[in-house]
């Protein structure tokens, strides 16, 4: 067995190359770059890749533009189905969305790159802060908005193009939710969170309140009371217990917690990071943990996943990001047991496999992965006490909020959306279009009654 | 390889591929670059009267781009020859020298009288140039003063002048027609009339390129003012062919030999023209964007294809001139029907959408819940439009009903030709 020592230590690489690595995943496209890529859509009649977008932003629609140097017309063809276009430019799984839908997949196994495109037409609208959408008069509606992440402020910002004034309670003391404190920094440079939430409120009508939490400083009735509707974007609040005994020893940390820890350090190399890293989880924080500790200077990255590559909540490219970032990605184990004493040494892992009706079961067969550092990432959940007394008729199911298709809950003014939902899966891009749908049906609901 | 030795009014080079009049030939620098290349002849930049004319010091040229810049048109207000007469001659004499296998031919403008011809047409064929070619062609500035397509413009200009080259020279006579006219014939035939041993066409076409955004100005200008100029590359060959094929099926013209200008970039280009009735062709713009090394496709693409089809570049001349006739000797018992071939298909709704907004709501895009093309037989009239614009080279095709009805108009399909000259519906029709 390694030594008890644990090796954990910051400035592991030198200023270049934490720049290095902490520079752009995928730098913008040229202008020549960007033309020569439009010129390669076919401009499809009901494009599949609009149909694979969760907020259905007319691609081929914003690409032509693209071609034509309407750049601002581009843009806003994006922002007005998506107001995070800029962010889902960086972050979204084009690759299991509009990329993969793309028709040029068909012939060449090449799709035109949406992504960078869109990207391409939005960076300069949060450079220059160009105004591209306008308040509607006023209707004198207040909503109350929880939750300052992607859902919250695309719903807040629909809400106020209407025409009805908003607050934002957010918890943290910045707003802009995992966009800000999760998603791995190398997708996100620059503070391009802050910049596109600076454009979103821009608009005004939206106030925000931080570092207000519902269930401590507000209850969902008192924004009942006081509002004319309430929106719920509180995404998920508590991260998943391994349930292993020693799951308190230092060394054994909250993925969720390091990353936010990292989106907001001034000096990444300040950061303490483990020479042998053990993950355990197969989503997408499981991956930008295993790959930003790699990137920090980790020498070993263990990345253990119960399950196949199918079933991993990363989606291939992702894990493809991790392998070439160097992280082993080890398939088909469980943890067993942490090792340690009050510092964790390393896991137990147990190999798995499906039986015969296709069930997980452990097949006896164990290992052990030195560790210095363990990180879990194996999902959050939602927190269902915040909604405090009054909430009993909002309805759940699997802990999640149950709501309709136009993301109203079983309470007659409150509307819910992004990962707090059931049917929440973890991505920008969809809690963008819950927050959308519900502002929209919101203003339905006031103009009626 | 096959043979690609032509002889041109007589004229031998040992490839059809000849140097347009223009920039590429202003100079023994550029033809001897371009003979070392492997082209088969150069019309010498147009020569005038001295003291020779002058150009602008800014921009000439202009262009015409796809999205990553690929040149599709090309405009220039270049005049003819800027240097002295002397000077040129003194070249044309030593490159005919240096290479005496290849066409050297001598492009002159001068202006409407005929001592002007006179004095210089024996001046210049001493050189040993193997040819004259009038320009009636060029469209701006030479034409305010009276010359190139002001010429061109007046079949009866042409012919005068032609007759005038015809006296004051020994060796053949080549007349460069403008397609700045309605009708191509009436100039052909004036050249004809005037004695011309063969019309070379087309010349550029009268062309504005854009605006530039900024300035809200014509693009480009010199000093704030721009003029029109004369358009040629890929874009204008549609336009180039029609005329060509105009002169080689008309009784009256087609006596006449053609060399074929207007957009040839690579041999497939050639292949148009030379089977629309041109004997041999002239390059310029593709050498001006990509050098002169583009022969080398040229004359191996050409060769290759003659081999494939086992002609030889005499069958190859004329041959698609007789499919060339009037729209009121189409078949109209004749029955197309597009056909998508689904295993080539990848589904992106083109072909649907430009049936569905702008022709004859003829393509499905949904068959049984299915994202799914298909050709409503009921509704397609045949038009080509979702061959033309579906991405997928081969994927749609468009396949003739030989028996049966034609689903669309419910008549039995006829095996006679009948054409609208015979149609009942026309009242002029031809009766029995």
């Amino acid at each position: 067995m390694p030594d008890n020592k644990p090796d954990i230590r910051s400035h592991r690489l030198g200023k270049g190359e934490i720049a290095d690595n902490f520079g752009d995943l995928h730098p913008p496209l040229s202008r020549s770059e960007a033309l020569i890529e439009a010129d390669r859509c076919y401009f499809c009649y009901d494009a599949p890749c609009t149909i694979a977008c969760p907020t259905g932003i007319d691609i081929p629609g914003f690409i032509q533009k693209i071609r034509s140097d309407n750049i601002r017309g581009s843009a806003h063809t994006i922002l007005r189905e998506n107001i995070m276009g800029g962010m889902c430019a960086r972050v979204c799984p084009t690759e299991v969305l509009c990329e993969e839908a793309c028709v040029r997949n068909s012939h060449e196994e090449k799709p035109v790159r949406i992504g960078l495109l869109q990207r391409y037409a939005t960076d300069p609208i949060f450079t220059e802060g160009s105004a591209l959408f306008a308040r509607a008069a006023t209707t004198g509606k207040r909503i109350a908005v929880v939750g300052g992440g992607p859902a919250g402020l695309s719903c807040a910002h629909r809400l106020a193009m209407l025409g009805h004034d908003v607050v934002v309670y957010h918890r943290d003391r910045k707003p802009g939710g995992l966009n800000e404190y999760g998603i791995a920094a190398y997708k996100v440079i620059d503070d391009f969170a802050q910049k596109e939430v600076d454009y979103i409120l821009s608009i005004g009508g939206i106030e925000l309140r931080g570092g207000a939490v519902m269930g401590v400083d507000f209850s969902l009735q008192q924004l009942r009371d006081a509002y004319d509707a309430v929106f719920i974007g509180i995404g998920l609040g508590s991260v998943n217990a391994l349930g292993l005994p020693g799951e308190e020893m230092t060394g054994v940390e909250s993925a969720i917690d390091y990353i936010a820890t990292l989106r907001q350090s001034g000096d990444l190399g300040e950061l303490p990071v483990g020479r042998r890293v053990v993950v355990i989880g197969g989503g997408m924080t499981a991956i930008d943990i295993a790959v930003q500790s790699k990137r920090l200077g980790a020498e070993n990255v263990d990345l253990v996943y119960r399950r196949g590559p199918e079933q991993m909540g990363a989606s291939r490219y992702e894990q493809e990001l991790a392998q070439t970032n160097g992280v082993n990605i080890r398939r088909w184990a469980k943890p067993g047991g942490l090792l340690g004493d009050s510092h964790v040494t390393g896991v137990e892992f147990e190999r798995t496999e499906l039986d015969d009706e296709g069930r997980l079961r452990a097949t006896g067969d164990r290992f052990t992965l030195a560790a210095d550092t363990v990180f879990k990432a194996i999902g959050q959940a939602m927190d269902a006490d915040v909604f405090g007394e009054g909430a009993e008729h909002l309805q759940l199911k699997n802990g999640r909020i149950l709501v309709d298709s136009a993301q109203k809950t079983s309470l007659d003014d409150v509307w819910a959306g992004g990962d707090c939902v059931l049917g929440g899966d973890d991505l920008t891009v969809t809690a963008v279009q819950h927050g959308k749908l519900a502002a929209v049906d919101i203003d339905k609901r006031l103009r009626t009654n | 390889m096959a043979n690609l030795n032509t002889e041109f009014l007589g004229i031998p080079s040992p490839n059809p591929f000849w140097l347009a009049s223009a920039p590429p030939t202003d100079k023994a620098y550029n033809v001897n670059r371009a003979f070392e290349a492997g082209w088969g002849g150069a019309v010498w930049k147009t020569l005038g009267e001295d003291p020779h004319i002058v150009n602008v010091s800014g921009p000439r040229y202009s262009a015409l781009h796809s999205n990553d810049r690929r040149v599709i048109g090309f405009n220039n207000i270049e005049l003819i020859t800027d240097r002295p007469l002397q000077t040129n001659l003194d070249e044309m004499r030593q490159v005919k020298r240096d290479w005496p296998d290849r066409a050297l031919v001598a492009s002159v403008m001068f202006p409407m009288n005929e001592q002007t011809w006179a004095k210089y047409l024996p001046m210049i064929e001493d050189t040993g140039a193997d040819a004259f070619e009038l320009n009636f062609g060029c469209p701006h500035g030479m034409s305010e003063r009276g010359m190139g397509a002001a010429v061109g413009q007046v079949p009866e200009y042409i012919q005068m002048a032609t007759e005038w080259a015809k006296k004051a020279a020994t060796v053949p006579v080549i007349v460069k027609l403008t397609p700045n006219v309605t009708n191509i014939l009436p100039p052909a035939k004036g050249a004809l009339d005037g004695g011309a041993d063969a019309v070379s066409l087309i010349n550029t076409v009268n062309s504005i390129m854009r605006v530039n955004y900024d300035t809200l100005t014509m693009y480009p200008t010199t000093d704030g003012m721009g003029t029109h100029g004369g358009y040629c590359g890929e874009a204008v060959k549609p336009i180039a062919l029609n005329m060509v094929a105009e002169i080689a099926r008309t009784k009256e013209t087609q006596a006449l030999p053609i060399s074929g200008i207007g957009g040839i970039s690579d041999w497939r280009d050639a292949v148009d023209f030379l089977a629309l009735g041109a004997s041999n062709v002239q390059v310029c713009t593709a050498a001006m964007v990509y050098g002169f090394k583009i022969i080398d496709d040229l004359v191996d693409g050409l060769s290759n294809f003659l081999d494939d089809k086992q002609l030889t570049l005499d069958d190859l001349v004329g041959k698609a001139v007789p499919s060339v006739t009037d729209w009121q000797y189409l078949n109209l018992n004749y029955v197309e029907k597009a056909v998508i071939d689904q295993d080539l298909c990848i589904k992106c709704g083109r072909c649907h959408i430009v049936c569905e907004d702008t022709s004859h709501q003829a393509i499905t895009n949904t068959v049984n819940g299915e994202r799914r093309f298909e050709v409503i037989d009921e509704e397609c009239v045949g038009c080509n439009l979702c061959v033309s614009v579906c991405p997928v080279d081969g994927c749609i095709s468009m396949q003739q009903l030989t028996d049966g009805t034609d689903p669309r108009t419910g008549e039995p399909i006829r095996t006679e030709k009948r054409n609208w000259t015979m149609h009942p519906n026309n009242p002029m029709r031809k009766t029995d």
